[in-house]
């Protein structure tokens, strides 16, 4: 399946037949704590330079995330929103745990947004599926619901079909539903980096709908964190991940996804990562 | 001899394998089983404690500790008397949960683990719980100390309602209430909401739960 996302200038692709396609993470306040404070002032300056830096970078897709506590998420949302297009035509994933926040990104935005984030629970679907339909957006599905974040395949596997119905009966084409089997940390659960990586080939074997994951989230806890998100990274590419939610600026993630690529196929004669490579080292051009 | 030393040293290098043979061996020479976890095993979970503080070592090591300290409790507390078994819950009853909206609960649980291992009654409430529900949690269990997490930014305003809840119950002066999170700064949790105080991660959650017991 083919997952289609666009701005007025741009569209982007995402499917299993694809290179790779990178949402770029870095517009997101938690644990940023630059960001929360110009977000807090209003200054949309900083927001302009990590949409360009990520876009340079190789982001295909930028999420925004502007949830910071105390403050008018809608009205700051909006604002980000229109500044980051004055630098760049880069379609954007808009993520709010507050659906009234999706509500006025959705009303902004000129073409086909990505909806960060959908989940199980009944309330969820409720409040955001609708307004995902209304404005013919595409949407991510978390494999969670009422009852928690499941760490078995089964149930995760469970929870995105549910979604993908529910999403279905709304008009929402199975193909618009880009499902996150959420990857949990290896250091408190040794079996969970296989988990989430069953949970993807599965999930692409029985829905075929185009999948992303938050990969940091398995190397919490231990040594060589970004090593272990690049080899995670990698072996997801091979089970059905299709969109990262990551930071391109880090190189070692690019390069490991402009591999991943390489290695199946997806990058002919190597122009893609040759190319990138020549950006990371430009005394050897 | 029994080799008291080497069940300390298993608890601290997360050798399950080993500590069921040597605290059996210790139990079956007479030696005090409630010493064994007080003067061994919880020490050794300080231990571990510290060299994690000090980030000599990682979270897998500090969960193989924890677990090969619950292994070696699986033998000893069957065998402590009931006056003793109050013994092991003088360190204090803790309830603990993740706040409203937020499903996040590894860092959560890390900490329940670790309060367990050093000798705190712990109830782990799940995930998603309003601050009623903690107030009527830590009520029910007669708790000394509530703990909340927080991942997500989204969720100061429900960390507020739920210190702000607890403090304006009929318990508050029973109770000590710290949070902990991501999203959770020192600042925030004391200042804003009024909570009693902050952990950063699972040790230091240990060391504020035993400096407010001991106060």
């Amino acid at each position: 399946m083919q997952t289609r996302v666009s701005s007025e200038s741009q569209e982007v692709i995402i499917g299993p037949d694809q290179p790779v396609a990178i949402i770029g993470e870095r517009i997101n306040p938690t644990g940023r704590k630059k960001l929360a404070e110009v977000l807090e002032r209003r200054d949309m300056g900083y927001v302009q330079q990590e949409a360009l830096k990520q876009v340079q970078a190789g982001a295909h897709i930028l999420d925004v995330n502007v949830g910071i506590s105390g403050a008018d998420e809608s009205a700051i949302m909006v604002e980000a929103i229109q500044a980051i297009r004055e630098v760049v035509g880069t379609p954007l994933c808009i993520d709010s745990a507050n659906p009234k926040v999706l509500a006025a990104g959705l009303q902004v935005y000129k073409g086909k947004v990505l909806v960060n984030s959908v989940n199980g629970e009944e309330a969820k679907l409720k409040e955001v599926l609708p307004l995902v339909a209304e404005y013919k957006a595409a949407v991510v599905a978390l494999t969670m619901d009422d009852k928690g974040i499941p760490t078995d395949v089964s149930t995760r596997v469970a929870i995105a079909e549910k979604i993908v119905n529910e999403a279905v009966k709304l008009g929402i084409p199975a193909e618009d539903v880009i499902v996150d089997p959420l990857a949990m940390s290896v250091a408190s659960d040794d079996q969970a980096g296989l988990g989430a990586l069953r949970a993807l080939a599965e999930i692409r074997d029985k829905l075929g709908v185009n999948q992303t994951i938050g990969a940091s989230n398995v190397s919490y806890g231990l040594p060589e964190r970004r090593a272990v998100n690049c080899v995670f990274l990698a072996m997801a590419v091979l089970n059905g991940l299709t969109c990262p939610i990551t930071d391109p600026t880090v190189w070692p993630v690019r390069r490991t996804l402009l591999l991943a690529d390489l290695l199946q196929g997806k990058d002919e004669f190597a122009m893609n990562f040759i190319s990138a490579y020549r950006e990371q080292n430009p005394e050897e051009a | 001899m029994a080799d008291l030393e080497g069940i300390k040293q298993a608890v601290v290098k997360g050798k399950r394998k080993e500590i069921v043979g040597l605290v059996q061996a210790a139990v079956d020479e007479g030696v005090d089983p409630q010493s064994i976890i007080s003067d061994y095993m919880i020490e050794a979970m300080k231990e571990v404690g510290a060299r994690f503080e000090a980030k000599k070592i990682f979270v897998p090591e500090m969960m193989m500790a924890a677990r090969t300290m619950q292994e070696g409790l699986g033998i000893l507390k069957p065998l402590l008397a009931a006056g003793d078994e109050s013994q092991t819950k003088k360190s204090g009853t803790v309830v603990i949960g993740t706040v409203f909206g937020d499903l996040h609960d590894i860092g959560k649980n890390l900490v329940v683990l670790m309060l367990e291992s050093s000798g705190f009654e712990v109830h782990n409430i799940g995930e998603n719980v309003t601050p009623e529900a903690f107030v009527e949690k830590a009520k029910e269990l007669d708790a000394d100390i509530v703990g909340m997490s927080s991942l997500l930014t989204t969720g100061d305003p429900y960390v507020k309602a739920t210190v702000e809840a607890l403090k304006n119950s009929d318990i508050a002066d029973r109770i000590k209430v710290i949070c902990g999170g991501a999203a959770v700064t020192p600042k925030y949790a004391v200042e804003v909401c009024g909570a009693d105080g902050h952990a950063r991660d699972a040790v230091s959650a240990v060391n504020i739960c035993r400096e407010f017991m001991e106060s």
